[in-house]
């Protein structure tokens, strides 16, 4: 049983508000610096760039965190999950970091992204910016910019569908199968 | 994706997919290197053991810093000799250190076989840093990640291998790699350097280095050891002469080839000092990857069972 | 003490014989063989023994074997080693000189012949050295060693590299009446060679030991005999040029008979792939095309004999890496089941396969035994070649346990040893 919880036009509208919100909160883009997170977050890191850029008239530095290394069971896993690069080519120090990811479930991805980032340098600050919170957190992380809270059953799936990806905007909630 | 087996002993063992992913691996790893903390954590808390029983700073050092970058406790034991004539046997020496609970042990010997004789007999994963004539799998992987790289691709290239090809264990891995890997090999040294029966292992041969080099996409010198031999070849500077690959050499290969090397290079003897130092030299960059490759190996063995 | 066996299919080739037969023992010496014999009347009592669906043989000679003692007694003893000749179904082996101290002296022979009349399993011929520490130098005391019991001469381990001493080692032995066996090799082809010199090897990463090392040893050892028409005795062929120059010599008359092991025709180098040390043997092991050869000179007779080379290693010498590792397999327990198959395949008629491992060896080392004629020792062998078996290292009689057979579905074995009338093994 599958459920379209949001939309093309929905998310189009999350990501402008976030947009603002983040302008809003750091007081413009002075040191302000997006990363998405592999894969999810990319896609809407780099859409968010796009908007800020436009609002302030300037080039937002835009970087991607692949966080496999990280992963708190990387080591235990027989099959490893293939990373990806990543590719910050500027430094974090001082600098106020925006976290970009698609979905906000246990917490612990965006563990392993803070420890990343700690290794890259010393940011001035880390926040968040999912696009859906679904709930369930297993390490105490809070976001600080959400397109959608969506309350979920253990049991079901999150997934967002980008157009860069998949061709369509959509976030979905299913059953697992 | 995974390897198939929990060892790495040899190019010969390794599938197509194997390859690609350890290098597709080996990509990412990249970047740690380039860091200022050059360090991640995914092997946090495990041990590697670097059991070297031939000399070698070069191998020994870098799979160090692979694991270290890993967050790996890293190890090395080298001992001189090999096991039967001074003391404890190599099956013995492997026992002892299975019960020290290592996850991973690297290995370099100077018997062919001898890596094999170990994995079968331990649990952890093996890794064979070079035995004998055997093989040598992770320099011919750094050498692959390093021709990918500048090349685009492993497909379809045409690569002369040159030097003491019966004696060259990164020869015969390379020849099993490239040649899985889509790669026309040519094996070109003195008569008596090569091995019997080197064509069925679906090489061309040649003694001739003009014609081995002559439009070649990739050209890789080997290192002689003339204390190796048993009186097989007359000098260093009859070699030199006729297999040492100079600039009228290797203008007769394409002008974009590659000269690689797996190091450390006999200036003179198999490479011309300004073509080791020359823009086709890729022979650092080969050492920059090794350490790559080494991290994605040491990663993608990591690990409990399912 | 009489003994009669009935009911066995009785295979003599020396009498021609081939059809089932009783035998009957008479002091340790063969009395009558016949049909539906009958016990003696009077009242000497006669053992009887129901051997129907087996074969009789003139008791089989391994005229190859390594019994280690003295000097490496924990490979093996000339205690063990007989006992395991006893089960393979042997009733005589001929024991090489390559001990510590060599026999290349009187006082080693005696002392092997001593402790084989100790162990009172088997009968021993000592194999003395043609020269001193087989080191090719200097000849030994061939006429003192031939009182002393030796009945041939071989360095094996080595060859002979000094043509000029091997052939004063065919004159000299020729007047004692004694023949000289060689192991063929050339020395410098094989130095540091670990396995047959191909693919393999080059695969491998060993060197190779050049099939061609053992033909121009056995051309050189061929061309002696030649010259000085006396007879030599070439030791496990095992490559294709040396069956053919074994072929040749025999048709142009040379007095030249050779023997071969098991393995050269059960085994090829392909075994080698994983290193196993078990495979490891000198000769080498060498490729399906020379099997080949080394089984049609079985079958048109260019070679005479059938001999294990049985060779004791310990876990020391063969748990090490494989360039390191010693050369050699135990044989004499699995040699006969081996051979079998060659009756089964067809190359061999169980006829032919007597002469190989009976009748040749006893003519060439020129020892009684090879018959099963009235008045002959009893040495009998009695098989049963239906018999399905699996090779077990860990049950072998002998010390060691360095077989690459081990775990071999094998069809055909000894089911018991009769040495001079006496049972010295038996499975039934």
């Amino acid at each position: 049983m599958k459920k379209i919880v949001m939309n093309v036009e929905e998310i189009e509208r999350s990501l402008t508000r976030i947009a603002y919100e983040i302008l809003e909160k750091n007081r413009g883009a002075e040191s302000l610096i997006l990363i998405g997170i592999r894969t999810g977050g990319v896609f809407l890191a780099s859409r968010l760039r796009d908007r800020i850029s436009a609002i302030e008239k300037r080039e937002i530095p835009f970087g991607i965190l692949d966080v496999t290394f990280y992963r708190d069971d990387v080591a235990t896993l027989h099959k490893k999950p293939k990373p990806g690069r990543t590719d910050i080519p500027f430094s974090i120090d001082q600098k106020k970091v925006v976290l970009v990811d698609d979905v906000l479930f246990t917490g612990r991805t965006i563990r392993a992204a803070m420890d990343a980032l700690i290794d890259f340098g010393r940011p001035k600050m880390i926040q968040l910016a999912v696009l859906v919170d679904r709930g369930h957190r297993e390490l105490p992380i809070c976001p600080d910019y959400v397109g959608l809270n969506l309350p979920s059953s253990l049991w079901e799936k999150v997934n967002v569908h980008l157009s860069e990806h998949i061709g369509k905007d959509e976030v979905v909630i299913e059953e697992e199968g | 994706m995974k390897l198939r087996h929990k060892d790495i002993l040899g190019m010969k063992e390794l599938s197509p997919e194997e390859i690609h992913l350890i290098l597709d691996t080996a990509d990412s790893f990249s970047e740690v290197s380039t860091r200022d903390i050059k360090k991640v954590p995914t092997l946090r808390g495990k041990t590697v053991i670097n059991l070297f029983y031939e000399a070698s700073t070069r191998t020994r050092t870098s799979f160090e810093i692979a694991a270290k970058r890993l967050s790996a406790d890293a190890v090395n034991i080298s001992t001189s000799t090999s096991s039967v004539v001074k003391g404890e046997t190599l099956i013995d020496t492997a026992k002892t250190l299975e019960a020290m609970n290592p996850d991973i042990v690297i290995i370099r010997h100077s018997a062919s076989g001898a890596p094999h004789l170990i994995a079968r007999l331990v649990r952890h994963s093996v890794i064979n840093g070079g035995d004998g004539f055997h093989e040598h799998p992770t320099q011919s992987l750094l050498d692959m990640l390093t021709i990918r790289r500048k090349k685009g691709t492993l497909k379809g290239l045409n690569v002369a291998i040159i030097g003491d090809i019966a004696h060259s264990r990164v020869a015969h891995s390379n020849i099993y790699g490239l040649t899985k890997m889509g790669c026309r090999v040519t094996v070109c040294g003195p008569a008596p350097m090569i091995p019997r029966d080197i064509e069925k292992l679906g090489v061309a041969v040649s003694s001739d280095m003009e014609e081995a080099v002559r439009n070649r996409d990739i050209v890789m010198m080997l290192r002689i050891q003339f204390e190796r031999h048993q009186a097989s070849f007359p000098s260093i500077r009859e070699y030199a002469k006729f297999y040492c690959l100079n600039r009228e050499r290797l203008e007769m290969a394409k002008p974009d080839a590659l000269v690689m090397h797996p190091g450390p290079i006999n200036r003179g003897t198999e490479i011309a000092p300004d073509i080791a130092d020359g823009v086709q030299s890729v022979i650092l960059e080969q050492v920059t990857n090794g350490i790559a490759v080494r991290m994605a190996l040491l990663y993608l063995l990591s690990g409990g069972s399912s | 003490m009489k003994r009669l066996l009935r009911g066995a299919r009785i295979i003599d080739p020396s009498q021609g014989l081939d059809g089932l037969l009783d035998l009957l023992i008479e002091d340790g010496r063969i009395g009558m063989i016949g049909e539906k014999l009958k016990g003696g009347q009077e009242a000497i009592p006669v053992e009887e023994w129901d051997l129907t669906g087996k074969i009789v043989v003139p008791g089989l000679i391994d005229m190859h074997t390594h019994l280690r003692e003295p000097g490496y007694e924990y490979k093996e003893t000339i205690r063990t080693g007989c006992a395991a000749a006893a089960a393979g179904g042997f009733t005589a082996i001929a024991a090489m000189a390559n001990t510590n101290p060599a026999n290349d002296n009187r006082s080693v022979t005696e002392f092997i012949l001593r402790k084989a009349r100790e162990a009172d399993i088997v009968r021993v011929y000592p194999v003395a050295a043609v020269s001193r520490g087989l080191e090719g130098r200097i000849l030994t005391e061939f006429g003192d060693l031939k009182e002393a019991g030796a009945v041939a001469f071989s360095d094996d381990g080595k060859w002979v590299a000094d043509s000029s001493l091997m052939r004063q080692a065919l004159e000299y032995a020729a007047s004692f009446g004694m023949p000289v066996i060689s192991h063929c090799e050339d020395p410098y082809l094989t130095a540091g060679g670990s396995m047959n010199e191909g693919r393999m090897s080059t695969e491998l990463g060993l060197r190779g030991i050049p099939p061609i090392s053992e033909e121009i040893a056995v051309r050189r050892d061929i061309a002696l005999a030649a010259y000085t028409g006396l007879p030599v005795h070439i030791a496990h062929v095992s490559a294709e040029g040396s069956v053919q120059a074994i072929r040749e010599a025999k048709k142009a008359g040379v007095p030249v008979t050779a023997e071969t092991a098991p393995h050269y025709f059960s085994l090829t180098e392909d075994f080698l792939a994983e290193y196993e040390t078990a495979y490891k043997v000198n000769p080498p092991l060498r490729s399906a095309k020379d099997a080949e050869a080394v089984k049609g000179g079985l079958a048109d007779g260019t070679i005479d004999v059938i001999a294990s080379d049985h060779a004791p290693h310990s876990s020391i010498e063969k748990d090490v890496e494989f360039e390191y590792a010693a050369c050699g397999m135990v044989g004499l327990e699995t040699s006969l089941g081996l051979s079998m198959k060659l009756v089964k395949d067809r190359i061999l008629s169980l006829g032919q396969l007597v002469e190989k491992m009976s009748i040749n060896p006893a003519r060439i080392l020129r020892i009684p035994g090879g018959t099963l004629k009235t008045g002959a020792g009893a040495d009998i062998t009695v098989i049963d070649p239906g018999h399905c078996w699996k090779v077990r290292a860990d049950a072998f009689r002998s010390r060691s346990r360095n077989s690459p057979f081990d775990g071999w579905a094998l069809e055909g074995k000894a089911r018991m040893t009769i040495v001079g009338g006496e049972i010295r093994h038996d499975e039934t």
